[in-house]
């Protein structure tokens, strides 16, 4: 089970305009602004439990993660994960979950994949038969087998994202965080990795985090959706809380002032009853004033 | 009770050196794949590296000696300060290059790792392509040795020795400080370099001949006069104080500043982005 309590996390960041001048004059004295990335932070995940984390960019998903991962320490708040605290017993604590960043590579660029997963059977100490039972398991079912003699440098992105994600769960994790993982795939790879995701929840029971920008990964994968935008939780709750909310919010905008946006999203409700997801999140965005 | 109560620790020791081990060797099976670059990477630090030892000898060459010390005498120095810094560079790579891992976020990886993270860092950037320099570093070591006037006995062995360990662990630890400063500041690392660079630079000839002040500085500041200066006089059969060649101990010392620097950067560490 994980839960957060009241977390609150901000970071300094040195600030400075355009141009040679100014890089100077930082040298010497650095304007420094505080960036508060999450301020009163809660929620509870159960066990086995599926959920979307969504909000715009810059809202605070990855400070999240990075928090019950352990590798950020939050400034006051609680964290729990399974009873540990993530960034006090942190060799213990990532021995149980898998982190897949679709932005960044953990597999060994000039080597075939598969010496990268030996490396992994060492750094985690996986047995030698739980390994082997893993990693015949996953090439099946994100059907690796001929990627994994190929040096990672030689993959397509798809591909790459495939044995990533086998990657993470080599030593069984109990909780898989998965930060954007099908951006830039094509549709077959997309379809594949949700397949994939979906099944290794109700088989595995393996907890499994998401953050995406793809409302149809959402649609696909979770039940449960937490947004989220500067920093604060907005709505955690299904997709028709989300759907419900996003009407809530549009009225009252549409009665007031804005004739031309009344008047756009009534024709488009004439139109189209079932409004596109990505439109939805859109609004909402706009409307609760997180971009 | 005693060996059950050690055991786990033993087991994690174990699977440490083992995990080191399996780090280099993806290190050197990833620079195989690049076979020619490999190559000239070593051949052209081999060669690149002569620059200095030409320096010193047409220097030596035009005054024939330089506060006392002989050509020989100056190359056993500079020979043992170069390989001190060619074996800090291939072992504490990661140390060397922490600022460009902590930019592209190669950092939290290892954080997400059940592994302390120095094992990791070292372990994965572990520099092979610092052979070249090794090589030349031995070659002149040999060299030096040869046109050195010691008078070699035991002691002064272990003192070479002592001298080639203590440097290494040295010039690993001055990464290891410029990396802790990485944790606080990208842009004023500069700085921190003159500890290196500039160490390796000025440490090819004795210490003393840069006057008292140099000297001090170098022993209570930066403490290379212990892995430099005082074992070489021992070395030299300058001093009749035997204990000059244990000063290279005192690098420990130095060690446990820059690890406690270390942790103390670790707890500040802000993440990259996205």
């Amino acid at each position: 089970m994980i839960t957060m309590e009241h977390v609150c996390k901000s970071y300094r960041v040195a600030k400075r305009n355009a141009g040679m001048k100014e890089a100077c004059k930082a040298l010497f004295r650095r304007e420094v602004e505080v960036i508060r990335a999450l301020s009163d932070v809660s929620f509870t995940i159960q066990d086995g439990e599926m959920v979307g984390y969504i909000g715009p960019n810059g809202a605070g998903k990855s400070s999240t993660i990075k928090i019950l991962s352990g590798i950020l320490t939050p400034e006051s708040g609680s964290c729990l994960v399974d009873g540990r605290i993530p960034w006090k017993n942190r060799t213990e604590h990532v021995r149980q979950i898998g982190v897949v960043f679709g932005q960044r590579s953990q597999l060994w660029w000039d080597v075939p994949v598969i010496d990268s997963y030996e490396l992994l059977k060492d750094i985690y100490s996986i047995p030698g038969n739980i390994y082997r039972n893993n990693l015949e398991e996953l090439t099946e079912l994100l059907h690796l087998q001929e990627l994994l003699k190929m040096p990672t440098r030689q993959l397509s992105l798809g591909q790459r994202m495939r044995c990533e994600i086998a990657a993470s769960l080599l030593h069984s994790p109990r909780i898989l965080f998965l930060d954007e993982p099908t951006i830039g795939l094509d549709a077959v790879s997309k379809l594949a990795v949700r397949e994939f995701i979906l099944r290794l929840n109700q088989e595995h029971k393996t907890t499994v985090i998401l953050t995406t920008h793809d409302m149809q990964d959402i649609e696909a994968l979770t039940k449960r959706i937490i947004l989220i935008g500067r920093g604060r939780v907005l709505m955690d709750g299904t997709l028709e809380d989300m759907r419900q909310l996003a009407t809530k919010h549009g009225k009252p905008e549409e009665e007031k002032l804005e004739q031309d946006h009344m008047k756009a999203s009534g024709e488009r409700k004439t139109e189209q009853d079932d409004e596109s997801l990505e439109h939805i999140v859109a609004s909402l965005y706009r409307e609760l004033d997180i971009v | 009770m005693i060996i059950a109560e050690r055991n786990p620790m033993f087991a994690k020791i174990n699977s440490g050196i083992k995990l080191y081990f399996h780090y280099i060797s993806i290190v050197l099976r990833s620079t195989m794949q690049y076979k020619a670059s490999f190559f000239l990477m070593v051949a052209g630090r081999f060669i690149l590296s002569f620059n200095g030892i030409l320096g010193v000898y047409f220097m030596l060459s035009r005054f024939g000696q330089v506060k006392g010390y002989t050509f020989g005498e100056v190359l056993l120095c500079f020979s043992i300060i170069q390989m001190d810094f060619a074996l800090a560079e291939c072992i504490g790579g990661g140390f060397a290059t922490f600022t460009s891992i902590i930019r592209q976020g190669e950092f939290d990886r290892i954080l997400l790792r059940p592994h302390g993270a120095i094992l990791q860092l070292l372990g994965s950037k572990f520099r092979i392509d610092r052979i070249g320099l090794i090589l030349q570093a031995i070659a002149m070591f040999v060299y030096g040795i040869a046109v050195s006037p010691v008078d070699w006995t035991f002691g002064r062995g272990m003192t070479v020795i002592l001298m080639l360990v203590g440097g290494t662990l040295l010039f690993t630890g001055f990464f290891l400080l410029r990396a802790a400063f990485t944790f606080f500041t990208i842009e004023g690392i500069e700085a921190v370099n003159i500890l290196t660079y500039g160490a390796k630079e000025h440490g090819k000839y004795p210490l003393d001949i840069y006057g008292k002040r140099m000297m001090r500085i170098c022993t209570y500041i930066l403490p290379y006069t212990l892995i430099q200066y005082y074992p070489l006089q021992y070395l030299l059969g300058r001093t009749q104080r035997w204990y000059y060649g244990l000063y290279p101990f005192g690098v420990a010392g130095f060690l446990v500043i820059c690890y406690a620097a270390w942790r103390f950067g670790m707890r500040h560490y802000q993440s990259a982005g996205s």
